[in-house]
C-alpha cells in the first residue's frame, strides 16, 4: 500500500469508528446494533497498521493488492450487518403480528 | 352445533360479507366469526349487523395471519371444529355440511374443499389454473396423496389442525402447497372433498401484477424449507 492509500484507509476507519461511537453516545443506535459497525472501523485501522496481517490475508484470498483485501473486508462486514438486520426485521415482523393478534383478541373479549 | 365455528377472514369486503353470512345461515347455525384484517371500509359494521362476531385486527396483516387470528380465538373459546371460508362469496355455503362431515366422523383431521373434483363449474383464468396445477403436482408428490387444489381456502378442520395453524409454522400471507406438505409431515390426515366455487365478483384478485412471479419464487422456497425442516418440528 502506498502512503497515500494508507492515510486514506486509516482516516476512513477512524471516521467510521468516531461516527458510530457518537451515535451510540446520543442513543440513536443501541450498543448491540453498533457492534458490527465498530468492528468495521476498528478492523480497517488494524489492517492498515498491521502490515504483516494484511499481507497474510492478501495471500490467503489470492488478491494482488492489499487494498483489495481491505475492500473485501468491508464488503463482508456490510453483508453480515445486512443479514443481521434482516434477521431482526423477521423477528420484529413476527412480534408485531403476534401483538396485533393479541390486541384483536382482547378487544373481542371486552365487547 | 355448539362446537363448530365458521371463520371468515375479510379485508375490505363491504357489500359482500353480509350476503356471505346470510348464505351460511341458510345451511348451519354454527357461530360465525369474521376477522377483519384492518379493513378501512364498512366490513366490520356489515358483518356484525349480519350477526357475526367480529375480530378486528388493528392493521392489515395478510390473509394467513388474519385466518390464524380466528383459529387462536376459537381455540381459546373451546370450539372443537372449524370451517374456514372466504368472505367474497366464492365458497358455496351449501358445501359446508359435506366438508365438515368427514372431520366430524373422525375420518380425517382436515377436509379441503377442491374446486377441481367436479363439484361445480369453476372456470379460472388459464394462468391461475396453470399455477394451481403446478403446485398441486408438487403437493401430491411430497404428500403421497392426490392433491388437486392446494390453494383452497375452504376447509373444515379439528382442534389438532387448528393448533398447528395457530403456531408459528403457519404462513402469514397465502397458505398453499407448503401447508399441505406440512400437514402431511406433521402426521395430520387430510382429504379433499369436491365443492362448488364461483369466481368472486367485483374484487381485485389477491394475485395481481408482478406478484405471481414473486409468489412462485416464495412458494418454491417455502416448500423447500418445509421439506428441509425435521418432521418432528411440525408435530404437535
Amino acid at each position: 500500500m502506498t502512503f497515500h492509500q494508507r492515510i486514506f484507509a486509516l482516516s476512513l476507519g477512524i471516521g467510521i469508528f468516531i461516527v458510530i461511537l457518537e451515535m451510540v453516545r446520543r442513543r440513536r443506535l443501541d450498543e448491540d446494533d453498533s457492534f458490527l459497525w465498530i468492528i468495521t472501523g476498528l478492523g480497517i485501522v488494524v489492517l492498515v497498521l498491521w502490515q504483516d496481517l494484511l499481507q497474510w490475508l492478501t495471500n490467503l484470498t489470492g488478491a494482488k493488492a492489499q487494498t483489495t483485501t481491505i475492500f473485501i473486508f468491508g464488503i463482508v462486514i456490510v453483508i453480515l450487518i445486512n443479514l443481521y438486520s434482516s434477521v431482526k426485521i423477521t423477528k420484529m415482523n413476527r412480534q408485531v403480528k403476534e401483538l396485533a393478534q393479541q390486541v384483536a383478541l382482547l378487544k373481542v373479549n371486552e365487547k | 352445533m355448539d362446537d363448530l365455528a365458521i371463520i371468515i377472514p375479510a379485508y375490505n369486503e363491504a357489500g359482500r360479507v353480509a350476503s356471505t353470512i346470510d348464505g351460511i345461515r341458510k345451511f348451519t347455525d354454527a357461530d360465525i366469526f369474521v376477522v377483519s384484517d384492518g379493513s378501512t371500509d364498512n366490513t366490520v359494521n356489515e358483518a356484525s349487523e349480519a350477526g357475526a362476531k367480529v375480530i378486528e385486527l388493528p392493521f392489515n396483516l395478510g390473509y394467513g395471519a388474519a385466518l390464524q387470528t380466528g383459529f387462536k380465538y376459537v381455540l381459546k373459546k373451546g370450539y372443537r371444529f372449524a370451517v374456514q371460508m372466504d368472505a367474497d362469496g366464492q365458497h358455496d355455503p351449501s358445501a359446508i355440511q359435506s366438508l365438515i362431515k368427514p372431520v366430524y366422523d373422525g375420518e380425517t383431521d382436515v377436509a379441503v374443499g377442491s374446486r377441481f373434483l367436479g363439484g361445480g363449474d369453476y372456470k379460472a383464468p388459464f394462468i391461475r389454473r396453470a399455477g394451481i396445477f403446478f403446485f398441486a403436482v408438487i403437493a401430491s408428490v411430497f404428500s403421497g396423496k392426490k392433491v388437486t387444489d392446494p390453494t383452497s381456502g375452504f376447509q373444515a378442520l379439528n382442534r389438532k389442525v387448528m393448533e398447528l395453524y395457530a403456531s408459528n409454522a403457519y404462513p402469514a400471507d397465502y397458505p398453499d402447497a407448503d401447508v399441505i406438505i406440512m400437514l402431511h409431515r406433521s402426521g395430520i390426515a387430510f382429504k379433499e372433498v369436491p365443492v362448488p366455487m364461483k369466481r368472486s365478483v367485483g374484487k381485485v384478485s389477491m394475485h395481481g401484477g408482478l406478484k405471481p412471479i414473486y409468489y412462485i419464487f416464495k412458494m418454491l422456497l417455502s416448500i423447500l424449507v418445509t421439506l428441509l425442516r425435521s418432521r418432528e418440528e411440525g408435530r404437535i
